[in-house]
C-alpha cells in the first residue's frame, strides 16, 4: 500500500501556530481523501519553524471501481429504443450488452458499465492545492510580485516549496505528485537547517526524509525537540546542583523556535537576585524566552538561566551564551530599575492631594502614591463604568460592608481594597502585567502594611480559574468578593452580559470565583440578594430587584457547572436553589436558599440522599403524590390542597395507612425543620427518609379515593392509571 | 570603515550593502518622526503598483522614551536604518542575512532567529506580518511584509527591514551602554563617543519633553497641523489627480509628533489618547488615498 509524503516549506511560522497548523493539515487532507472513498491506515503531521509535513500511510493506488447496471429495452424492441439505450449507456453495439431473462417479462438488455476508481495520485493533486489555498491560518499574508494581483495565494509567511511524493513503501521509488499552486511546482526536494545545511535534499519517502533532515540538523517532530530540550536542560541544571523550573508553555514555544535545539546555560550577577524571583522569571521568560533555575536548598531563583539556541556553534556556544547573558543583564537592569523606582516617591506629589483625600490615602507611602496617581490620571476602567479610582472607592465600601459577614476586620478590608489596584501604575506591572497583585503585595509589605492587608492585595484577584487557589484569609475574601461583585453588578447595570462564547470581561470566571469563595470558606451568612439589590439601587434606570434576580440566576448557573463537575446533577441544584427561591414566600425559614455555601451543602446532601435506596423511594413517593394532587387540582381548582391536612378528619375517617402517614409526617416535619435551622442537611434528609415506610404503605394500600376536607370520602374518578406517578 | 569598530562604520556598511543591491540611498527626512516607516520614502512609496527600492537612515524621535541620558538603553532620539523593497524579492530573508554578515556577524558563531512579531502602526493605519530578528537573544531588526498602509491594501506587498542601529552597534563593539559606543572609529584623543555627540541632547530634550514643552501651544499646534493637512488635501484635489499630497503629509507628520510630545507631558488621558491616534490616522489615510492619485502612486 503506497504512502503519501507532503511538506510545505516556508519562512518562519509563528511558534504558537505550528502544532494546530500540522493538525489542520492532517485533518483537511485525510477528510478530503476519505470523502473520495480513499481510506488510509494511519496519518501523522509534523511541524518545525520552517515546514509543515504530513505522512499518510496505507493508501490504495486508486479508488474502488464503480460497477453500474443500466436496464435496457426488451430483446426485439424497436430499433429506435435500442439506439437510444446504446447512446445512454455509452455502448457502440448491442453485442456489448448482456441479455437477462425474466420468467414473467421475457428477455431484456442490460448494460454493465464499469468505471475505474480515480488514481489516488490524481486525487492528491486536486486535494492538496485546494487545502493550501483555503488553509485556516489565524492570520495570513500576501507577498512578492504576485501580491500585485487581487487574489494571490495567502500563507502564514511566504511559502517557498512543496514536496509531495506518493508510492509504495519498499518495492518502488515513490513518484512526485505533480501540481502547482500560484507558481510553486510540487517536487521531491527540501532543505535542511537554515545555517547548517541550507542546500537541497532529494527525498523519496518518510524514512529517508526524516533521516536526511536529521542529518541536515532538523528534528522534524516537535515532541522530540521538546524532549531533547527538557532532558538537556535538566542535565545541565543537575550538573550545577540546581533545579530546572519547568514551564510547559515556554517549552512548547521554544520548541517551535528551533529546528535543532542546542541547550546552553548562562548566568547573571548575584546582585540582581534582590529583584523578586517572580519578576526575574517574568523578565527572562517574556523577553528572552529563557528558563530560570532554582536553588534546591533555598527554593529561590538562582543566578543562572537556560537558553535554547538553534545552532551547534563552532565555538561550542560561547558567543551565544555571552550574547544572551548581555541581553538578560540589560533586561534585569531594567527590572531592577523598576523595582527601585516603584519603592521611591513619585514626583509632583502635590498634584495627587485631592485624589489621596478622596480615597483616604497616605501620601507618605509609595503604594498609596501610586493609587493616588491612578485616580488622578483618570484611567478608565470601562467607558460606562467610570475610572479605576471610582471603582476602587466602590470596592472599598463594599469590602467594608462584607467584612462582618465574612468575619474580617472592616478597617483592614477597606484598606486592602484601597491598595488592591495601586500596583497598576507601577513600572514593574506596566512592564509585566502578569505580575499585577503580586507586586502590589510586595510593595505593601515593604511599606509595613498589615500582613492580611498585603496578602489581600495579591489574593483579591483569585481564584483565576476552576483550579486556581481560593483565598481564605477573611480580609482577602472580603476584597475578592467585593471586586468580583462590583464587576458583575457594573456590567449587569450597563447590560453587557456575556453572550454565547463572548465573555470579554471574564464575567463567568468572576461568578464562578464568587461561588468557589463562598463554598470553600463556608460563608453561610452571605445572602446574595441582600447584598446585590442595594448595589443595583445606586444605578439610575436599573430595576434593582429584577437585575439582582437576573444576576443571581447567572451566578447559580455557574454554580451548577461547578457542582456538575463534582458529580451533582443540575436538577438537584435547581431543586435546591430555584425551587427554594420560589417557595421562600411560603416558608420564611428558607431565605437561606440564596446563600451559596448553603445551596452547595444542601445540594450535596440531597444528591447523596437521592442516590440511596431511601432517597429513591421517597422521590418515587413524592412524584406519585404530586401527580395525584395535580390531577385532583384540575377538578378542585388550584390551591385546593395547599393547606395543611385536617388531622381531625383523618383521625375520624381515615384508613390506617392515612393515619400512619399523618403521624410519620407530624414527627418528621419538626425534625427536618430543626435540622435545616441548624444547617444539618444530612439530618434533614435522614428525617425525611424515616417517612418512607409510611409513604410506601399509603400508596401500596391506597384505596382509590382521596379524603377531602368537609366531606367524608368519594371514589377517585381518575383511577389508578391516571393518578399513578 | 569597520562596522564593528565605529557607529558610522556600521551605518556606511549598511548603506553600501543595500546600494549595491539596487536601492536608492535616501537621506533622513527633514522632519521629526517616530520611526523610519513615517518617511514618505516608505509610507507613501509603499502604496500603489510602482516598484521601489530605497534605503536610508532615519533619526527617530520618541519623546516618552527619554531618560535624561541615564538609562543605558533608552533614548528619546536614536537612529533606525530602513530598507524598503517593493515588491519584496523572494530571497529577502537571504539578503537580510547577507547584510548581517556584511556588518560582521558570523553565522557559524551566532544564533540568528526569526521570532513572530506582527507589526502595527495605528497612527499610520499600517500593519504587516513578519518577525523580530534575534541575534543571540537580542532583537536587532524588524522584518515586515506590509499588508496595509494608510488603511489601503498593499499591491504589491513591500518588504521592510528596520535595523536598530545603536543596539546592533553595542553588540558589534561589545559595549554595555549606547553612550559608550565609538562613533568615529578613532582611538585616544581623537576618539568620539556616542556620549560626546548625544548625551547633552538627551538631557536637554528629556527636560523639554517631560517638563517644559508648552502644552497649550502644542494643543494649538496639533489642531493647526490637522486643519492645514485637511485644507491642503482639499485644495490639491484636481479631478482624477492630486497635486499636493506631500505637503499635506508633512502636516500629518507634524500632528503625529505633536501628539507624541503631549503624550510625554502626560496631559492626554487614556480615553483621549485613542481619539488623538484616530485623528492622526484619518489624516494618514486621506494622504495615502490622495497619493494613489499622483504619478508616484501609479496614476496615469
Amino acid at each position: 500500500m503506497p504512502d503519501l509524503l507532503l511538506e510545505l516549506f516556508s519562512e518562519e511560522i509563528p511558534a504558537r501556530m505550528q502544532r494546530k497548523a500540522a493538525e489542520d493539515l492532517k485533518k483537511l487532507v485525510t477528510d478530503a481523501l476519505v470523502e473520495r472513498g480513499l481510506v488510509y491506515e494511519g496519518a501523522r503531521a509534523f511541524a518545525t519553524p520552517r515546514r509543515l509535513a504530513l505522512h499518510i500511510a496505507g493508501l490504495p493506488v486508486r479508488g474502488r471501481d464503480v460497477r453500474e447496471e443500466r436496464k435496457g429495452p426488451r430483446v426485439g424492441a424497436p430499433d429506435a429504443a435500442v439506439q437510444g439505450f446504446l447512446k445512454a449507456a455509452g455502448l457502440s453495439s448491442i453485442d456489448q450488452a448482456t441479455i437477462v431473462s425474466d420468467p414473467k417479462k421475457g428477455d431484456s438488455y442490460v448494460a454493465i458499465i464499469e468505471k475505474p476508481g480515480q488514481e489516488t495520485a490524481a486525487a492528491i493533486a486536486e486535494i492538496v492545492p485546494a487545502v493550501i489555498r483555503s488553509f485556516p491560518w489565524p492570520k495570513s499574508m500576501r507577498w512578492g510580485k504576485a501580491s500585485a494581483a487581487g487574489a494571490s495565494l495567502r500563507w502564514v509567511r511566504p511559502l517557498h516549496s512543496i514536496l509531495c511524493t506518493f508510492g509504495a513503501a519498499e518495492t518502488e521509488d515513490p513518484e512526485v505528485v505533480p501540481f502547482e499552486v500560484d507558481g510553486i511546482v510540487s517536487g521531491n526536494v527540501t532543505h535542511g537547517h537554515r545555517f547548517h545545511e541550507p542546500g537541497p535534499i532529494t527525498v523519496k519517502r518518510l524514512e529517508d526524509y526524516v533521516a536526511s533532515l536529521e542529518k541536515a540538523k532538523v528534528v522534524l517532530d516537535a515532541d522530540r525537540r521538546k524532549e531533547i530540550i527538557l532532558t538537556d536542560a535538566r542535565n545541565l541544571a543537575f550538573a550545577q546542583g540546581l533545579d530546572f523550573v519547568e514551564d510547559e508553555g515556554l517549552l512548547e514555544e521554544v520548541a517551535g523556535l528551533v529546528e535543532w535545539p542546542v541547550v546552553l546555560m548562562g548566568s547573571f550577577e548575584e546582585r540582581f537576585l534582590d529583584i523578586p524571583g517572580e519578576a526575574i522569571r517574568a523578565t527572562i521568560r517574556a523577553n528572552q524566552k529563557c528558563f530560570v533555575l532554582r536553588d534546591p536548598a533555598t527554593g529561590n531563583i538562582a543566578n543562572r538561566f537556560i537558553l535554547v539556541s538553534n545552532l551547534a556553534a563552532s565555538d561550542g556556544g560561547v558567543a551565544i551564551t555571552a550574547g544572551n547573558g548581555r541581553v538578560v543583564r540589560a533586561r534585569l537592569s531594567d527590572a531592577a530599575y523598576f523595582w527601585q523606582t516603584d519603592r521611591g516617591a513619585l514626583p509632583d506629589l502635590d498634584t495627587f492631594k485631592d485624589s489621596a483625600e478622596k480615597l483616604g490615602l497616605d501620601l507618605a507611602k509609595p503604594l498609596d502614591q501610586r493609587m493616588a496617581k491612578l485616580d488622578k490620571l483618570g484611567v478608565v476602567f470601562h467607558a460606562k463604568l467610570g475610572t479605576q479610582g471610582e471603582r476602587v472607592q466602590r470596592i472599598a465600601a463594599l469590602a467594608r460592608e462584607l467584612a462582618p459577614i465574612v468575619g474580617a476586620d472592616p478597617e483592614k478590608a477597606e484598606r486592602a481594597a484601597r491598595l488592591a489596584k495601586a500596583d497598576l501604575p507601577t513600572e514593574m506591572v506596566g512592564e509585566f502585567p502578569e505580575l499585577q497583585g503580586l507586586m502590589g503585595r510586595k510593595y505593601a509589605e515593604l511599606q509595613g502594611e498589615d500582613a492580611s492587608v498585603a496578602a489581600a492585595v495579591e489574593e483579591h484577584y483569585k481564584p483565576l480559574g476552576p483550579s486556581d487557589r481560593v483565598p481564605n484569609d477573611p480580609v482577602s475574601v472580603a476584597v475578592a468578593l467585593a471586586d468580583k461583585l462590583d464587576t458583575l453588578v457594573g456590567f449587569w447595570a450597563i447590560d453587557e452580559k456575556p453572550t454565547g462564547s463572548k465573555d470579554p470581561y471574564a464575567l463567568r470566571r468572576a461568578a464562578l470565583g464568587i461561588c468557589r469563595i463562598c463554598d470553600e470558606n463556608n460563608l453561610n451568612r452571605l445572602q446574595l440578594e441582600q447584598i446585590l439589590t442595594p448595589l443595583f439601587d445606586k444605578w439610575p434606570n436599573v430595576d434593582a430587584p429584577i437585575a439582582a434576580f437576573d444576576l443571581i440566576d447567572f451566578i447559580l448557573e455557574r454554580l451548577k457547572v461547578m457542582l456538575r463537575d463534582r458529580g451533582i446533577a443540575h436538577d438537584v441544584v435547581d431543586a435546591v436553589a430555584r425551587q427554594g427561591i420560589r417557595r421562600e414566600a411560603m416558608m420564611p425559614g428558607m431565605a437561606n436558599v440564596r446563600v451559596i455555601s448553603i445551596i452547595v451543602r444542601t445540594a450535596d446532601a440531597l444528591g447523596r440522599f437521592l442516590d440511596t435506596e431511601d432517597g429513591k423511594n421517597l422521590l418515587a413517593g413524592y412524584k406519585r403524590a404530586a401527580n395525584i394532587l395535580k390531577v385532583e387540582e384540575k377538578k378542585d381548582g388550584e390551591g385546593a390542597f395547599a393547606e395543611a391536612p385536617d388531622l381531625h378528619l383523618i383521625a375520624e375517617a381515615g384508613l390506617i395507612e392515612e393515619k400512619a402517614l399523618a403521624v410519620a409526617l407530624a414527627q418528621a416535619t419538626p425534625k427536618a425543620q430543626a435540622s435545616v435551622a441548624a444547617e444539618d442537611y444530612e439530618g434533614a434528609m435522614a428525617a425525611l427518609a424515616e417517612i418512607r415506610p409510611a409513604v410506601d404503605a399509603f400508596f401500596d394500600n391506597r384505596p382509590h379515593r382521596l379524603l377531602r376536607r368537609g366531606q367524608r370520602w368519594k371514589p377517585s374518578p381518575g383511577g389508578r392509571g391516571q393518578g399513578e406517578g | 570603515m569597520d562596522p564593528t569598530r565605529s557607529f558610522q562604520g556600521l551605518l556606511l556598511t549598511l548603506q553600501r550593502f543595500w546600494a549595491e543591491r539596487g536601492c536608492v540611498v535616501l537621506q533622513p527626512y527633514d522632519m521629526e518622526v517616530g520611526a523610519g516607516t513615517s518617511h514618505p520614502g516608505t509610507m507613501l512609496r509603499s502604496l500603489g503598483p510602482k516598484p521601489w527600492r530605497a534605503a536610508y537612515v532615519q533619526p527617530s524621535r520618541r519623546p516618552k522614551d527619554g531618560r535624561y541620558g541615564e538609562n543605558p538603553n533608552r533614548l528619546q532620539h536614536y537612529y533606525q536604518f530602513q530598507v524598503i523593497l517593493k515588491p519584496n524579492p523572494p530571497n529577502l530573508q537571504e539578503l537580510y542575512l547577507q547584510s548581517l554578515a556584511a556588518i560582521g556577524i558570523d553565522m557559524a558563531l551566532h544564533d540568528i532567529r526569526f521570532v513572530e512579531d506582527d507589526w502595527e502602526n495605528p497612527t499610520l493605519g499600517a500593519w504587516g506580518l513578519g518577525w523580530e530578528c534575534w541575534c543571540d537573544g537580542m532583537e536587532v531588526s524588524q522584518f515586515t511584509y506590509f499588508q496595509q498602509v494608510a488603511g489601503i491594501e498593499c499591491a504589491p506587498v513591500s518588504g521592510e527591514l528596520t535595523y536598530g542601529l545603536e543596539r546592533l552597534a553595542c553588540y558589534l563593539q561589545n559595549v554595555e551602554s549606547i553612550m559608550e559606543l565609538n562613533f568615529n572609529g578613532l582611538e585616544g584623543d581623537e576618539k568620539v563617543t556616542y556620549r560626546d555627540v548625544f548625551l547633552q541632547a538627551e538631557q536637554e530634550y528629556s527636560r523639554y519633553n517631560f517638563e517644559y514643552a508648552d502644552t497649550d501651544a502644542l494643543f494649538r499646534r496639533f489642531a493647526a497641523a490637522e486643519a492645514e493637512c485637511r485644507a491642503l488635501l482639499q485644495k490639491g484635489e484636481a479631478g482624477e489627480r492630486h497635486l499636493m499630497v506631500q505637503p499635506a503629509y508633512d502636516q500629518c507628520l507634524k500632528a503625529g509628533h505633536t501628539f507624541n510630545l503631549l503624550d510625554a507631558r502626560g496631559v492626554i488621558s487614556v480615553t483621549e489618547r485613542q481619539s488623538y491616534i484616530l485623528r492622526v490616522r484619518e489624516l494618514a489615510k486621506a494622504c495615502g488615498a490622495a497619493w494613489l492619485k499622483t504619478a508616484g502612486g501609479g496614476a496615469n
